[in-house]
């Protein structure tokens, strides 16, 4: 204990020295380690899907009946992880580099918006595939209380005074973007082709809006599990999930005359694919989705299969018919359809305009 | 006068400190009605909505895959930050506390700036540096190092919001104590990390053992900053209050509520251990406490 | 025994005896700057590529503006009513003695220690229209969930530790005999309170008001459940840096944040202002 000062203070830098050591050891092991098992993970091929809220339990069976069959294929065995949630934020978690090999969107300009901004996915992803990029589509219907005690049957009606309607954020979401598309539309045609009584129509919509998730599911669950609104414009898929999950005998499903032929694309990754060595499987993983298995499995989910005679009739006669316009034949490509609708200062920030 | 205090019988001497019986009932009533509604009745929700239908489906909540993952991804990140808060709050007290330097000020208010911004915020300023598009992001991407959307960024996130749990709790203590006991240690001829070992250490250790408890817990319940970090991977980036979040977005309302409550009762052992710690060593941590 | 100073860089602090100033400051400040300073530049310089007009025009946008006011008004509001009755909780706990004590004290940390989603989701299931409390609530024709209501129903569980914490140990302190003195010179309890008891304890109801303030401003986990999240009425600030993200809008997300960082830091500054004139006026934190 006699020791000089310099020697303690020396032996003391030393101690405290190998602490910080320790702990920065500590983290980098940490992290290196993390690093490590995600390197190793992806040892065996992994292929990452990015898609949107409501595709969950479809992706699910899809991507167990891809392993299966690529496995029979080719012998090898891959991994297929999903994302899911808001498909504007799960865009844009791609453009910040989320390692995805596929995205599954729930709208076109999104996936324009990755191509736009990250330049991972080349413009014209929509030639790439069959169908423009759409192994499914599907539609918006409406979800009401037992009985439909408020009467609604069409688009028309959600406007009626004492209706309250439960949609999500167009900004967030692209269930709500179809939501709001599909109202805008109605209008348009309904009122001799006039934009402004369509802007006007889809103003007082949104007045009767109680309650604005930022995605899909949250509108099911503030429906549903809540008990706000009298009706739920959603996706086709979503509205019978709602069925199978809370029960049919709280709820009915109202097909309008007229809805929104909703276009949820697909894209390869061109960027993340060759750089994960991936592309191989991660085409094979798109191309499946056009073959009889997949499109079976998207009629069973309730999506509009591309393919029908693959599909189980019993599955067909779920999809109901009704007439289907496309929003690009009213207001042209997908660029000005997003400029013009949702982006900052767009006809929804214009017509959220607060009550003066 | 403080004869004519001493003289004063008892039981007049505590009704001019106190409330009559009924005002002081009155307050009694408020503030446990008050908690019960704001506080407990929340926490109850959880265990009634998780045993709404029984053992069997509660625990089955915790069998499935994800929810595994969620759990170690969770116990990883927890392992992590906790330690390298635990490491920096003992640094970042002894240098505050014990010595005397321009700029302290700035210094503790800086260390505790995590603490007032917004979750949000905390996990965008990471995308900001390591996101494919942030300062670092080319680099990364040359490299082939992925931060965000995977563990490293989850950790980051993680430790930026917990960053001050330790240091905020030690340094009102250390102060309190002074430098008397070190100088007189290092005086009789103890090295500086002997002194802290042997002197300084034991005077912190409660305080110590409740801010970590303090800092585990809301590690393991961060959920803003790490859900802008996180990218939603199943099995592979969700921890255990994202997983929560997405069961609820499932409409699996059982077991996202069962996975709340194993949260939940976290929460509740760190209180029973802080509450533990406070009957037995109520003083210094009462002298720590005043650092929140 | 006064350390020459070995580097002039040590020139900055009063020599002592005690080793190890180099080594812990520096390390404090690396890990200081890699883990905050570092990534909120990289936030700031983002934000100041829009200039700061550009910041202004954001901030001034309606909807933007909007959405910090309801932050900052509805967390003024919850931040002042954690005050008061964290005020009263404090009191209750320190002076009076009844069963149940100890648990009461133990549950006032319980939103310290419970993570915010699961708050968020258990208040959502208590106070929507159908849950226990809203279906009282929705009879007196108050909408709690989905209204400006629940974001504060949400602050106020959030600041409520906060306000009773910084009090609690300085009510602990206080000098009974004052209060003795003060009956003993005539003034009747409440006056005892209001001109003795009080005015020393402002400074640490303020620092408790100071920080629920802080953080229900920046609250989101909890909130986002039980909010309505519509623009102009019930849509908070972090809710819409997450929406500028999701529109790829980084510029906007960052400005926004920029100005919740600047009036973070402003509150913190605050608090630390008022405890060092506390520190002058009673000697005390």
């Amino acid at each position: 204990m006699s020791s000089t000062p310099e020697a303690r203070r020396f032996s003391h830098r030393r101690r405290v020295l190998a602490l910080c050591a320790g702990s920065v050891g500590l983290v980098t092991a940490g992290l290196a380690s993390a690093l490590l098992t995600s390197g190793a993970a992806r040892a065996e091929t992994e292929l990452l899907n990015v898609s949107y809220d409501p595709t969950r339990e479809l992706y699910k069976e899809i991507n167990a009946a891809f392993i299966e069959e690529w496995k029979a294929k080719t012998g090898e065995t891959v991994t297929v992880r999903a994302a899911h949630g808001g498909s504007g934020s799960q865009a844009r978690t791609v453009i910040d580099g989320i390692p995805a090999d596929v995205v599954t969107l729930g709208i076109p300009s999104d996936i324009d918006a990755i191509s736009r901004l990250s330049k991972k996915i080349p413009a014209d992803w929509r030639t790439k595939l069959p169908n423009e990029g759409l192994p499914y589509t599907s539609t918006v219907v409406f979800l009401v209380r037992k009985g439909n005690p408020k009467g609604v049957k069409d688009w028309g009606d959600l406007v009626k005074p004492d209706v309250k309607v439960i949609t999500p954020n167009p900004k967030t979401s692209a269930g709500g973007r179809w939501n709001f598309l599909a109202a805008w539309g109605y209008a348009y045609e309904k009122e001799g082709k006039s934009a402004d009584k369509a802007n006007a129509f889809v103003g007082q919509l949104y007045k009767q809006v109680p309650v604005l998730d930022t995605g899909a599911r949250g509108s099911t669950v503030t429906f549903a599990q809540r008990g706000l609104g009298d009706v739920l414009p959603t996706w086709e898929n979503e509205a019978y999930l709602v069925f199978d999950e809370f029960g049919r005998d709280k709820f009915d499903v109202v097909v309008p005359p007229t809805s929104i032929y909703a276009e949820p694309p697909v894209a390869l990754v061109d960027a993340n694919v060759d750089k994960k060595g991936t592309r191989k499987q991660a085409e094979a993983y798109l191309q499946f989705l056009y073959t009889d298995t997949a499109q079976a499995i998207f009629a069973k989910h309730h999506y509009r299969p591309i393919k029908r005679e693959a599909a189980k009739p019993e599955h067909l006669a779920q999809l109901p018919e009704l007439k289907l316009f496309k929003i690009e034949d009213l207001q042209g490509n997908w660029d000005d359809i997003q400029k013009k609708n949702f982006d900052n200062g767009g006809l929804f920030d214009q017509l959220s305009k607060p009550p003066q | 006068m403080s004869s004519a205090l001493a003289t004063r019988p008892p039981a007049r001497a505590g009704s001019v400190v106190t409330e009559g019986l009924a005002v002081r009932a009155l307050l009694i009533g408020i503030a446990v009605v008050f908690l019960a509604l704001f506080l407990v009745l929340p926490l109850v929700t959880v265990f009634i909505q998780a045993f709404a239908k029984g053992w069997s489906a509660y625990l089955a909540a915790f069998t499935e895959a994800d929810a595994r993952s969620a759990i170690r991804l969770t116990l990883l990140t927890a392992a992590i930050a906790v330690p390298f808060n635990l490491v920096f709050g003992i640094m970042a007290s002894w240098a505050v506390a014990k010595f005397e330097f321009r700029g302290k000020n700035l210094l503790v208010t800086l260390i505790d700036l995590p603490f007032s911004v917004s979750p949000v915020v905390s996990g965008l300023i990471y995308v900001l540096v390591f996101g494919a598009q942030g300062l670092l992001g080319p680099w990364l991407l040359a490299h082939d190092i992925q931060i965000i959307f995977a563990v490293p960024g989850i950790v980051l996130a993680t430790i930026f919001v917990t960053f001050p749990f330790v240091a905020r709790q030690l340094i009102p203590l250390m102060q309190e104590q002074g430098t008397a006991e070190e100088e007189a240690a290092l005086t009789l001829g103890a090295s500086g990390w002997h002194a802290f070992r042997t002197v300084t250490l034991p005077n912190i250790r409660w305080g110590l053992l409740y801010s970590v408890l303090l800092c585990n817990a809301r590690a393991m319940g961060e959920f803003g900053a790490v859900s802008v970090v996180s990218g939603h991977i199943r099995g592979l980036t969700n921890t255990l209050p994202l997983h929560v979040e997405i069961l609820y977005n499932e409409y699996n309302f059982v077991a996202s509520f069962a996975v709340a409550s194993l949260l939940a009762g976290l929460a509740l052992v760190t209180l029973l251990v802080k509450s533990l710690l406070e009957w037995r060593f109520s003083a210094e941590i009462a002298a720590g406490a005043r650092g929140h | 025994m006064a350390e020459p100073p070995l580097r002039p860089r040590r020139r900055f602090r009063q020599p002592s005896v005690i080793p190890g100033f180099g080594i812990t400051f520096g390390y404090t400040l690396t890990c200081l700057g890699i883990i905050v300073l570092l990534p909120l530049a990289a936030l700031v310089a983002r934000a100041s590529g829009l200039g700061l007009a550009g910041i202004w025009q954001v901030a001034t946008d309606p909807r933007v503006a909007s959405a910090l006011r309801v932050s900052f008004g509805v967390s003024l509001l919850a931040a002042l009513t954690a005050s008061v009755f964290g005020f009263l909780i404090a009191w209750v706990l320190t002076r009076y003695r009844f069963p149940g004590r100890k648990l009461v004290d133990a549950v006032v940390d319980l939103p310290f220690a419970l993570p915010t989603a699961v708050a968020g989701i258990a208040l959502a299931s208590l106070y929507a229209p159908n849950g226990l409390v809203g279906e009282q609530l929705a009879k007196l024709g108050i909408e709690a969930a989905y209204t400006p209501v629940g974001i504060y129903i949400a602050m106020v569980f959030i600041g409520l530790p906060f306000a009773v914490r910084t009090v609690q140990p300085l009510i602990e302190e206080i000098d009974k005999e004052i209060e003795e003195a003060s009956a003993t010179l005539g003034a009747d309890r409440w006056h005892t309170l209001i001109k003795v008891v009080v005015p020393p304890l402002i400074p640490a109801v303020l620092t408790g008001f100071a920080l629920a303030f802080a953080r229900g401003v920046g609250e989101y986990g909890s909130i986002i459940f039980i909010a309505g999240n519509l623009p102009y009425v019930s849509e908070i600030a972090p809710l819409l840096i997450v929406i500028k993200l999701s529109e790829f809008d980084y510029g906007g997300a960052c400005a926004i944040a920029t100005i919740m960082l600047g009036i973070s830091f402003v509150t913190l500054l605050a608090i630390n202002l008022i405890q060092a004139w506390s520190r002058r006026r009673f000697g005390y934190v």
